[in-house]
């Protein structure tokens, strides 16, 4: 997990592969926003890793895409839905 | 690594094989650019170009829905006005008169497709009775009777592998 420092109202967790353009939008809104979140590029995991954190994401959604975001270990946004994004976080 | 070099190439190739066939790719140049970027790098890991936007096995036969074009692009073309991933769209959300709306993956879900391939193979092939198989291409859905699917799907160039027999 990287984290991108922000504001930290909330806990934002993004789910995101690194070929993905929907979420590479994702993590830009966030950054724009001044949200402080953490990422993860499920793609990049290897073995294990990537095992746990896949499951991880289908407890969420177990359609298993992305971008994959929880707020507050409580919601999950599934894809670049713009709005639902800047009403989760607050902004 | 992928190099500008090798997506100006691709984007070219595939540009024009997709207006040939009556595609459309993403006029955001920088968006598709990006996309392209992804199938390239899918390339390189996986050894096929499995859809940016969604997470490959790395084994080619539980990936060959989501090899791009996936089996999946016409319906969201003809819902949403966009693939997936938004690579490729439609004509008038390329011409500027529509604007393409989020698509939901329809994919199936990682136990779903455990499902249906467990099905698939206990499932026998009804015997036609016609003189050859007619074999159906997965992304495009082009038909053509004769004993061996195409190598190259006329159409929309996809591999054999992603033909199913139909009849
Ligand atoms: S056609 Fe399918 S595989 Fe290709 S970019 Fe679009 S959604 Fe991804």
């Amino acid at each position: 997990m990287q984290y991108v420092p922000g504001d930290d109202n909330h806990k934002v967790v993004l789910y995101a592969l690194s070929t993905c353009g929907w979420c590479a939008r994702t993590k830009q809104l966030l950054t724009d926003l001044g949200v402080g979140f953490s990422y993860v590029y499920v793609d990049l995991l290897r073995g294990d890793d990537q095992g746990i954190v896949v499951r991880e994401v289908e407890r969420w959604n177990p359609r298993l895409s992305f971008p994959t975001i929880v707020i507050d270990d409580s919601k999950a946004i599934v894809g670049f839905r713009e709005e639902e994004i800047r009403k989760a976080v607050g902004a | 690594m992928v190099s500008d070099k090798d997506v100006d190439r691709l984007v070219q190739d595939l540009a024009r094989e997709a207006e040939a066939g009556g595609y459309h790719l993403n006029p955001d140049r920088e968006f598709t650019r990006g996309l392209v970027r992804g199938l390239l790098a899918n390339r390189e890991r996986y050894g096929y170009i499995s859809c940016p936007c969604r997470l490959a096995s790395g084994n080619r036969e539980d990936d060959l829905d989501i090899i791009c074009p996936c089996d999946y692009r016409d319906l969201d073309l003809a819902d949403y006005g966009a693939c997936y991933c938004g690579l490729y769209v439609t004509a008038d959300v390329e011409a500027g008169v529509r604007t393409p709306e989020p698509v939901p993956d329809r994919r199936p879900s990682p136990v779903e497709r455990r499902k249906k391939k467990e099905e698939n193979v206990t499932v026998a092939r009804a015997p036609g009775d016609l003189k050859y198989p007619v074999w159906r291409c997965r992304v495009c859905g082009y038909l053509c009777a004769r004993n061996e699917p195409p190598e190259t799907c006329p159409i929309c160039r996809v591999s054999r592998d992603r033909f199913e027999r139909f009849v």
